[in-house]
């Protein structure tokens, strides 16, 4: 049976702006759910890589502020310097926390904070990086039932952070750029419901 | 029931269990941030669960206060966002210097390291003993450190930089005396700084200031508690003082918003209107 997802997390490191290009540019208007993406980033990079993902794709893509209610068919970064968490009431927060596995903002923190809060109905996805970033957060994505995507190590510009993922833990998919896209569609395919206010997203 | 749901119930049931007997109300933060830490500290501490930790944790005030220095995050450095610095120094000092006398909060000051560098801001920009600092902190251990006034000598590159790009002319190892791996600052710097304790969910508005400092603070608060905040800072500032708030903090859509006009756009530093 099918299963209807609430949100979709991605971290992606070394070649990303290359890689988010290509997996979010495919996406339709009306795809359904939220995007919340961490690209490692140097603490000065400024909000240029929103605007710049912003005009190659549909989906409207910002800078993450703290507070903002979480909507379907939009892409949420973390800004640089900050972690990105999601709150259990559907909103993102922000953190000056220490960093994470070398990293600020740190995939394991935006895809640990996810999972606790949407659990079966998410979407983690490990892209192209130099490091390991990202795979305890894809794993506690999977122990809360969540559904696992990794880039096919193979195709990607930095092999190291798609395979740190397959090793933590069992991925459901291993796919290529090209075809990340068109998956995500198959599995999203129509409007769902945005995520609830207050409690958990899943029962 | 799954296991991450009765750890969410432990959760509330021990953070209401502090705020009942310490007075502390860790559930005015955002939780995601919360929980994060409280977790690590869980793994790290000798219990298996929450539930277990919190007999002790009732009882022992030492162990409450080891698990709040342990779940709390005061990272501060000297001229934080030199951009912010900067901006500060060109386009607010200007007003503050038609002030005879300015006085300034710094909230959640942490390890002190934002006051001392607007300190030397203010001294440099010529306004030495013609203002008053008030930093305060919900935590008396980084208030104490504060007060000292002692950084890691490993640290004074990263600062120098930061206060060459905060537009800092001078030298800035004028400012400190290293001894063995310690940057100990300058007696001058801390003449005007008054360090005290403050909790910003509890306690009442510095009266009359000129400039209220609250950066990397709220981030970590649900609304409800920033509402307050920014109420106290309202009530706290002159007509025509400056409210600066962390890189990525607004007040867009905060009720008073509509009294401050952003004088920097993308540096948070707001003035408040008169009348
Ligand atoms: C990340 S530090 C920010 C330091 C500095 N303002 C800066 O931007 O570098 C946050 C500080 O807020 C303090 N804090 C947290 N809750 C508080 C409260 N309820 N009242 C006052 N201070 C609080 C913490 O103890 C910590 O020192």
């Amino acid at each position: 049976m099918a299963r209807s997802f609430q949100a979709v997390v991605i971290g992606v490191s070394t070649g990303g702006v290359q890689a988010l290009k290509k997996l979010l540019g495919p996406l339709p208007a009306d795809f359904p759910l939220p995007v919340l993406v961490v690209q490692h980033i140097g603490p000065d990079a400024g909000s240029g890589l929103a605007r710049l993902l912003d005009e190659c794709c549909v989906l409207r893509v910002k800078e993450a502020d703290e507070q903002d209610a979480i909507l379907p068919g939009t892409v949420y970064l973390a800004p640089p310097n900050y972690h990105l968490l999601v709150e259990q009431d559907g909103c993102l927060s922000l953190s000056a926390d220490p960093h994470v596995s070398f990293a600020r903002p740190s995939v394991d923190v935006l895809f640990e904070s996810a999972a606790a809060v949407f659990g079966p109905r998410l979407i983690g996805i490990v892209l192209t990086g130099a490091n390991s970033d990202g795979s305890r957060g894809l794993q506690s994505v999977k122990q809360h039932g969540g559904l696992a995507i990794v880039q096919d190590p193979a195709g990607a510009e930095a092999r190291q952070m798609p395979q740190a993922a397959m090793a933590a833990t069992s991925v459901d998919h291993v796919v290529d750029l090209d075809g990340m896209a068109a998956l995500l569609r198959k599995l999203a395919p129509g409007r769902t419901a945005a995520p609830p206010k207050g409690g958990r997203a899943y029962d | 029931m799954q296991r991450g749901e009765v750890e969410d119930v432990e959760i509330r049931l021990l953070l209401e269990g502090l705020q009942r007997i310490y007075g502390y109300d860790f559930r005015d933060y955002a939780e995601a941030s919360i929980r994060r830490r409280l977790s690590h500290w869980l793994a790290e501490s000798e219990f298996a669960t929450f539930s277990q930790a919190q007999s002790q944790l009732l009882r022992d005030r030492g162990a409450f206060e080891s698990l709040v220095r342990g779940i709390t995050v005061n990272v501060t450095e000297m001229f934080r966002d030199p951009a912010f610095f900067k901006a500060v120094r060109e386009q607010a000092v200007p007003f503050l210097k038609t002030y005879p006398f300015v006085k300034i909060w710094h909230a959640g000051c942490a390890t002190g390291e934002e006051a001392y560098s607007m300190a030397i801001l203010l001294n440099e920009e010529g306004m030495a003993g013609r203002f008053r600092m008030y930093a305060t902190d919900i935590n008396e251990t980084v208030l104490q450190k504060a007060g000292e006034g002692v950084l890691p000598i490993a640290e004074m590159q990263r600062f120098t930089r930061n206060y060459q790009k905060s537009g800092g002319s001078a030298s800035f190892a004028d400012y400190y005396t290293a001894r063995y791996d310690r940057a100990i600052l300058s007696a001058a710097l801390k003449k005007d700084i008054v360090f005290a304790p403050h909790n910003l969910a509890v306690d009442g508005e510095f009266g009359e200031m000129n400039m209220v400092l609250c950066r990397n603070v709220m981030i970590y608060f649900k609304p409800a508690l920033k509402e307050r905040c920014l109420q106290l800072f309202d009530s706290s500032l002159l007509p025509g003082g400056f409210l600066c708030l962390g890189l990525k903090e607004t007040l867009e859509k905060r009720k008073i918003g509509e009294r401050y006009a952003e004088l920097v756009p993308p540096l948070r530093i707001y003035r408040k209107r008169y009348g």
